[in-house]
Formats: C-alpha cells, sequence, structure tokens
C-alpha cells in the first residue's frame, strides 16, 4: 500500500466530512419524525384525558339525556353506552362463529384454489371503507323495514369478519400438523380432529383477534349513521329499533356549536378511548401469552 | 442361494434370540402384494410384496429416501392425508385390503396404530394424552384402569403418577415417546407401527423404547422403521431391506430388496445389495 | 402366546365401515357454508350498491363524474367536486405522511436504541387504533383553532403567492382535512414501511456498511431500493385509508359551495364525507340514488387500491424469496 493511501485514512478529508454531516442529519430527521409520532399521540390522548375527565361523572354514565333541558342540568348518555354494548355484543356474537367457521374450512378443508379465493374475499372485504358498509347494510335492511340495532349489529359484524376470520387463520396455520396427525393416527375422525384438538389449541389466538375486532369496530361510526342513528332519549336495551352508540353520539355532539355538547362528546370520547386501550392492551398481553404457550408446544 | 456362507456383518446380532418357527406356521397379519405407491409424477415404491407377522418384531431398513416411511404410512392410510399420493397393490389385513374403496381410513387406524418420529402428545395432562383417545373412541368404561394399564405397559406409570396432572409437555423426550406409545396401545390396536421412534432420542431413552418392544410384542405386532442397523438387529425378528433403484429420466424409487428373519439378513443375506447394506459397504 | 386375540378384534370391528362420516360431512358443510357465505356478502355489497345507484347511473351516466352539482330541488347530482376534494385531500395527506412514515420506520428499524423500538412501535400502533371520530373530534375543537389563528396566516403570509395557501377564513377547511387525514394514515405506511425494512437481508446491509458507507448511504442505497416496491404497496394502502375515511373529514372539512377551489384553507368536501353528512338530510329518490352512486365509486376505487397492493405485495415478496435463494 503506497503511502498516500494509509495517510488518507488518518487525516478526515472534507468528502468524509461532509458525508458525516449529511448522516447525520438524517438521523436527526429520523429521530425527529419518531418524536412527532409519539407528540401526536401524546397530545391527542392529554386532550382526551383533560376535557373529558373534567366533565365525566356518574350521571353521564347512567343518564339518559334529557331534550330541551335549560340551565345547568347535568346531562347523561347511558343511552349511547347501553346501545353501544348491546350493538358491539351482538355484532360479536354474529362475527365471532362465522369467522371461526370460515377460517376451519380455508385452513382445515378447502383445496388450494378455493383457499386463495377466500382468503381474496376476506382481504377485499377489509379493505371495504366502513361507510361503504354502511350504506350497504342501509340498502339491504333499512330500506323498507326502519333502522335497528339489529342492522347496526350486522353492519359492524361485516367489518368485523375479515378481522376474525384473518387471526383465526394465522393461528391455525401455527398449530402443528404433527399435533392433526397424532390424532387421526388414533383413528380419531377428523371433524374431532378439528374440534378436540386443533381448535382448542388455536382458541387463544382466536380470543386475541376477537378483542381486536372488538376493539376496532367499538369506535365506527359510519356504518351506525345508517343503521341506528334516528333515534329518542330512552335508554333502551332492545335492537329491534335504533339504538344510540357512543361513536355516534360523540359525532352528533361534535358539530353542535354548544360547548356544553363539546364537553359531553369529550367525556364520551375519554370512556371510549379508554376501552379501546384496555381491549387492544390485553390482546396484546394475550398475543405475547400465546407465543409462549405454541412456542412451548411445538418443542 | 448365499452369495457366501456367511458374512460379517456391520452389526453384532444377538443369537440368543429363540429361532422362529417355519414362516408358513407363522399367522400373517399383513399380507402385501405388488404395493407401489407414487406422489403426483414421482414414484416412491414399486412393486413391494411381502407378509407380516403377528405378535412378531418387523423392522424396514434401508438408505434413506427408499420408501421406508412410505410404505409403512401405506399400512394404516396416513399417506391418504398427502395431496397427490395415488397407490396400487394389495395390503390385506386378515383377509380384507386396507386399500379398498369400501374401507374406512379411520376404522383402519383405529387398529393399526402409529408411533411417529417425533413425539408428539397433546397439549393435554398426561392423563388425558391417554385418556382422550379412549373417550372419543368410545372406550370410556374403567377409564383410569385403562390408562393406568397403558401407562404402565409404556413402563412410564412409575415415574408420572404422581403428577397425571401435569402437562404432557413437560416430560422429557424419552418420556413423551413412551407416552405417545401408551396413547396408541391404550384403545387396544392390534398392530403398531413405528416410524423411527426413537431417532429423536438419546442412547438411555431408545434402550427403554427397544425394551418395551420386547415386552409388549405378545400383545401386539410391530412394524418398525429405522435407519439404524444396530437397533434392527438388536429387536426385530424378522427384517425386510429396502433399497434405491433408478429408472429413466433419474427418477428414483424404492423397492423390498429381501425379507427374512434378521439373523439371516444380517449374517447370510441372499442378494448382494442387502449384503453391501449390512456390511456397512454403502448408505 | 398371545394375551388378546386379535381375530376376534377384527370380527367385532371391520373396516368396511361408513366411509363418509357424518360429523366430517356435517362440520365441512357448515364450514364451507360460512366461507361460501362471505363470497356471497362480497357479491351482495357491490350488488346492492349498483341496485341503490341504479336510478342515479341511468339518469346521470358517467356525466355524473364530470359535473359539479348538487341540488335536491332541481335533482340533479354531480360528483365531480367531491372527486376533486377527496384528491386534493388524499394526495396532500398521502405527500405529508410518506416521508414522514418513512423516517419514523427507519427510526425504529436502523436507529433507535433497542430498548425504545418496542415501546414506540406499540405507542404508533395506538395511534391506529383511535376511532376516527374521537380525531374528528380533537380536530375540530383543538386542532381547527390552531391551524386557523396560527399555521393558516403563516403559511399564507410567507406562501400566499402559491394559490394553494390562500386567504384562511375558517378552522374548518381543506387544510385542516389534510392534516387530520395524515395522522390517520400514519401508522398504516409505517407500519407496512417497518415490516419491509425488517425484511431486508442483513448480508446485503452488512454488505454495504462494511465497504464504508454511512449508516444514511447504507439506507438510501440498500434498504430503499430493496423495499421499494412495497413501500408503493404501504402508499397505496394509505391512499385508501385516506379515501375512504368519511367521518374524522366530515367533522373538519366544513360546509362547503359546490366549485373547484385551490385554495386549501377554504372549506371542501369529499365522496365519503358528502355521503356521511348527507345522509340523514336525503328525502328524494334521486338524491339518496346518488349518494348510492358515490358510494360505488368508492367500492370501485377500494377494490382497486386493495388489488393493486396485493398484486405488488406478492411481487415483492416472490422477488425477496428469489433473492433468500
Amino acid at each position: 500500500m503506497s503511502a498516500a493511501d494509509l495517510s488518507a485514512l488518518r487525516r478526515p478529508n472534507d468528502r468524509l466530512r461532509r458525508r458525516r454531516i449529511v448522516n447525520r442529519g438524517m438521523e436527526l430527521l429520523a429521530w425527529l419524525a419518531g418524536a412527532v409520532a409519539v407528540a401526536i399521540l401524546a397530545i391527542v390522548v392529554w386532550s382526551v384525558a383533560k376535557r373529558g375527565a373534567s366533565e365525566l361523572n356518574f350521571d353521564l354514565l347512567t343518564k339518559a339525556p334529557v331534550p330541551f333541558a335549560i340551565g345547568n342540568v347535568k346531562q347523561g348518555l347511558a343511552n349511547a353506552f347501553a346501545g353501544s354494548l348491546v350493538i358491539v355484543g351482538l355484532a360479536t356474537a354474529m362475527a365471532l362463529p362465522v369467522g371461526i367457521l370460515v377460517a376451519s374450512y380455508v385452513n382445515e378443508f378447502a383445496p388450494r384454489p378455493i383457499r386463495t379465493g377466500v382468503g381474496l374475499t376476506l382481504d377485499v372485504l377489509n379493505g371495504i371503507p366502513a361507510i361503504v358498509v354502511g350504506i350497504f347494510v342501509f340498502g339491504l335492511l333499512v330500506v323498507g323495514h326502519g333502522q335497528s340495532g339489529l342492522a347496526g349489529s350486522f353492519s359492524l359484524a361485516v367489518l368485523m369478519l375479515p378481522l376474525v376470520a384473518r387471526a383465526t387463520i394465522e393461528v391455525l396455520a401455527l398449530v402443528p400438523s404433527s399435533l392433526r396427525e397424532a390424532s387421526l393416527g388414533l383413528g380419531v375422525p377428523r371433524w374431532r380432529t378439528t374440534l378436540g384438538i386443533v381448535l382448542p389449541q388455536a382458541i387463544g389466538g382466536i380470543l386475541t383477534g376477537a378483542v381486536l375486532a372488538v376493539a376496532r369496530v367499538a369506535g365506527e361510526t359510519a356504518p351506525l349513521l345508517f343503521t341506528s342513528s334516528l333515534v329518542g332519549n330512552s335508554i333502551s336495551w332492545s335492537p329491534s329499533h335504533a339504538l344510540q352508540s357512543v361513536p355516534v353520539a360523540i359525532f352528533e355532539l361534535s358539530e353542535s356549536p354548544d360547548p356544553a355538547d363539546h364537553a359531553r362528546a369529550w367525556a364520551a370520547a375519554l370512556v371510549l378511548l379508554v376501552f379501546i386501550l384496555v381491549a387492544s392492551l390485553s390482546a396484546r398481553w394475550l398475543a405475547t401469552r400465546n407465543r409462549r404457550k405454541l412456542g412451548r408446544a411445538v418443542r | 442361494m448365499s452369495v457366501s456362507s456367511t458374512i460379517q456383518p456391520a452389526v453384532r446380532v444377538e443369537t440368543k434370540r429363540q429361532p422362529l418357527p417355519p414362516r408358513e406356521r407363522l399367522e400373517q397379519v399383513f399380507d402385501i402384494q405388488d404395493l407401489s405407491a407414487i406422489y403426483g409424477s414421482k414414484p416412491a415404491l414399486k412393486g413391494v410384496s411381502m407378509e407380516v407377522y403377528k405378535n412378531l418384531v418387523t423392522a424396514v431398513i434401508g438408505p434413506s429416501g427408499c420408501g421406508k416411511s412410505t410404505f409403512i404410512r401405506c399400512l394404516n392410510r396416513m399417506n391418504d392425508l398427502v395431496p397427490g399420493f395415488h397407490q396400487t397393490g394389495t395390503i390385506r389385513y386378515h383377509g380384507q385390503d386396507v386399500a379398498g374403496k369400501d374401507v374406512d381410513p379411520v376404522a383402519v387406524r383405529r387398529t393399526i396404530g402409529m408411533v411417529f418420529q417425533r413425539p408428539n402428545p397433546f397439549p393435554k395432562s398426561i392423563f388425558d394424552n391417554v385418556a382422550w383417545g379412549l373417550k372419543v373412541l368410545g372406550m370410556k368404561d374403567n377409564l383410569h384402569e385403562r390408562v393406568e394399564k397403558a401407562l404402565t405397559q409404556a413402563a412410564l406409570f412409575d415415574e408420572v403418577k404422581d403428577r397425571l396432572k401435569a402437562s404432557g409437555l413437560s416430560l422429557s423426550g424419552g418420556q413423551q415417546q413412551r407416552l405417545c406409545i401408551a396413547r396408541a396401545i391404550a384403545v387396544e390396536p392390534d398392530v403398531v407401527l413405528m416410524d423411527e421412534p426413537a431417532s429423536a432420542l438419546d442412547p438411555i431413552a431408545t434402550q427403554a423404547i427397544e425394551q418395551l418392544l420386547h415386552e409388549l410384542k405378545s400383545e401386539y405386532s410391530f412394524v418398525i422403521v429405522t435407519h439404524n442397523m444396530q437397533q434392527a438387529a438388536r429387536v426385530a425378528d424378522m427384517t425386510a431391506f429396502f433399497s434405491i433403484s433408478r429408472g429413466e429420466e433419474g427418477h428414483r424409487w424404492g423397492e423390498l430388496i429381501e425379507y427374512d428373519a434378521t439373523e439371516k439378513i444380517f449374517t447370510a443375506p441372499s442378494d448382494k445389495r442387502t449384503e453391501d447394506y449390512v456390511t456397512g459397504r454403502f448408505g | 402366546m398371545s394375551t388378546h386375540d386379535a381375530t376376534a378384534n377384527t370380527a367385532r370391528r371391520p373396516f368396511s365401515g361408513r366411509r363418509v362420516r357424518l360429523g366430517d360431512l356435517l362440520l365441512q358443510a357448515v364450514a364451507g357454508l360460512a366461507a361460501l357465505g362471505a363470497v356471497v356478502l362480497l357479491g351482495l355489497v357491490a350488488y346492492k350498491l349498483v341496485e341503490g345507484s341504479r336510478l342515479s347511473v341511468s339518469t346521470f351516466g358517467f356525466g355524473f363524474l364530470t359535473r359539479s352539482v348538487w341540488d335536491p330541488v332541481h335533482n340533479h347530482f354531480g360528483a365531480a367536486s367531491f372527486l376533486f376534494g377527496t384528491a386534493v385531500t388524499s394526495v396532500g395527506a398521502l405527500l405529508l405522511a410518506t416521508p414522514l412514515a418513512l423516517g419514523i420506520a427507519l427510526f425504529l428499524t436502523e436507529l433507535a436504541p433497542r430498548w425504545i423500538r418496542g415501546p414506540v412501535t406499540a405507542l404508533v400502533e395506538t395511534l391506529a387504533a383511535i376511532p376516527s371520530v374521537v380525531i374528528g373530534l380533537w380536530g375540530i375543537i383543538v386542532l381547527g383553532p390552531v391551524l386557523r389563528d396560527h399555521v393558516m396566516p403563516a403559511l399564507h403570509s410567507a406562501l400566499g403567492f402559491i394559490p394553494l395557501f390562500g386567504r384562511p377564513t375558517t378552522g374548518s377547511s381543506i387544510f385542516t382535512a389534510i392534516i387530520v387525514l395524515t395522522i390517520m394514515i400514519l401508522p398504516i405506511v409505517s407500519s407496512v414501511s417497518r415490516e419491509l425494512f425488517l425484511g431486508v437481508p442483513s448480508e446485503l446491509k452488512e454488505a454495504a456498511l462494511g465497504l464504508g458507507t454511512t449508516r444514511w448511504e447504507m439506507v438510501r442505497g440498500v434498504v430503499f431500493p430493496y423495499a421499494r416496491g412495497g413501500v408503493a404497496a404501504a402508499m397505496i394502502l394509505g391512499l385508501g385509508r385516506a379515501v375512504g375515511e368519511a367521518i374524522a373529514v366530515a367533522q373538519v372539512i366544513g360546509a362547503f359551495d359546490n366549485g373547484f377551489g385551490w385554495n386549501l384553507f377554504n372549506p371542501g368536501d369529499t365522496l365519503a364525507a358528502k355521503i356521511a353528512l348527507d345522509y340523514q338530510g336525503a328525502t328524494t329518490n334521486f338524491e339518496v340514488s346518488s349518494l348510492f352512486y358515490l358510494a360505488l365509486i368508492l367500492l370501485v376505487f377500494s377494490l382497486v387500491v386493495n388489488i393493486l397492493a396485493q398484486v405488488i405485495v406478492r411481487r415483492v415478496a416472490r422477488r425477496q424469496g428469489l433473492a433468500a435463494r
């Protein structure tokens, strides 16, 4: 090696310095990006928490709204909370079994072309905007019959189905084939193997998928606008007519010019956010626990 | 007939074993005629014909890729699970063709059980691993006795009797495999097929499994695939040697070369290929 | 010799049982029915939208897409201004979100210290979990006034010569909607990009660094080209999300007069927001049918986006599979 080369190693030249500066700059930008993301989250959550907490009280959760209230009446949103519970609960009851069945068919029984076809269908369904689903269910169930909590549940179930099915397919694929072989080798028929060995092994992942799906649709507004939004003020638990729901209530309150309505919107948003965050966190915790359990099984 | 009167086998054959009665006097469990198997367009086995005898341990040996696993999985219709699999020939089990169109593979697998290469206990308790099959297959009476008997026969009961509720996955590899054996024999099969049952185990655990074969063959018939000639020499009464044949277009498939009493295979084989294999000259 | 009689057993359990088990048949049928149901559902969605929009489609045809009018009284409807609004807001959000998302993805895969990566990734995903109505609420009450009072006047005075940054009027504007949409699509673009960056084989990265390049040069030279196709898919997915977002946009984009203004600080309208806002007021069949027409456009667009993204993802996966060999 010539002397010139070695000296270049020892003395950082201008070009290297410039490159280092550019590198530094880019690193800073990336850090900035990360900080921005965290900051946005913090700002939004902080706004909801601060404004919502100040308005949150027991009455809000338990009393129905009083129309044309004058003066300092503590309005409630109990009808929205009740309605959301009913609608989301019904939606889960609809979507979960169907989703598990679809996933079982795709993973355990379907020949390859059908498997890809149904998988594609699920992905496309997943990509349909919520508002399109809303107007679809409107055309399907509301036209001619009127709005109902049931129609609202159905629209949410349509949104949940691809999520539950996809999650279940992934978990079922993780169940090692040696387990299926062991059961079949004993002479146990296919259906008992699926129901008795495969699905129970996958139940953790299925639950995680279900909780995530619930967290996702609990805050959906658009489909409910079309199916369950023309509501009165009374607290109702019957899905046969339109029920108020938390996201729709927030939407309507946010559009109103009255600051008291805004305050209530914040409070409802806080409850909704807390619910969703708790659900997401539990799903994540469930997922880690499952990965550990499956990891042990697949020795 | 013999290539050489006696040869120097690469393995030591236990000569203290009782000599087998002549084949005509042995009761047949399987009568396999001209069995051939194909995966899609690739041949795996061609023209296998042999008999498997009752209450004996029959070993299937041969180099990798000679179709030993495929062969054994034909016997209990496990190859049905592989898409593109196709077989011809007959496998008569006590007179009835196992591969027949009107035969239910689920019923076949109840009578002809299987233990796999890697231990695969269910993610259930030790007790439930054995009991689940019994419950599903309708043998619920005297459940506890049945489970205990199976675990005892598999030489596992003493080690686990205080922790039957513990997970089956908490056992060591050798114990797990014995659990799988207990699970298989609990449902009272007639034949137990074993696909390299000890290949994933350490020597001590392997010895325990081989000891089981000695003890259990009075009740069941065993067909065991093994790549370990020493093991075949230790445990098997009859040994079938498979090898790879090559054809046009680079196709390779497995064929049964020689099938005879273990002692004969290892000391005085009739076929040169068998001799080459057992003396360690190839494979 | 034998303690159990095999012959007796075989007599008890003959092989020729029911070749097809009832349980298997039942389970397969029910599960297959569910799978069929999913496919039927998709077809039903398309069918219902086509049916609902038939009146409007037959009356206005493709002219619907080029005319800008929404007159329930005289039954004249045209989606052009909404298409324009959707295009502006979505493209704007994509332009803002993509560099930010790539930066976040880079941060999380290359630059951040290991202990930060997990928590920040979780935080970004939590951003995705916030319902759009809550972000819209925040947008109206918190973001809107801030933009109106501080950001928009600043941009106007600095860049007012560009027609985009005209005179600010209200907090509810296209600009606000763009910011809100950026926040909403940020998580999906960044998480897909993050997965892509993680998939770059470390041998390639080490090869570049071994030559003596800086980290940024390695990223620019190896990571970005490798992930290029996938980032396109991520952007397309983000675009699809932005186009389909109805609620948050409806909340912050303000009341609107038809027209094609270029001023971002004016209120506007998008396809999705129009459907959400107009629904409760729609009275005539024509108007409802026109809303269905809008939804149909959205559906077609989301299908195209989906298929495009899938195609790209598949091609990228194949290429990565080949590269690994």
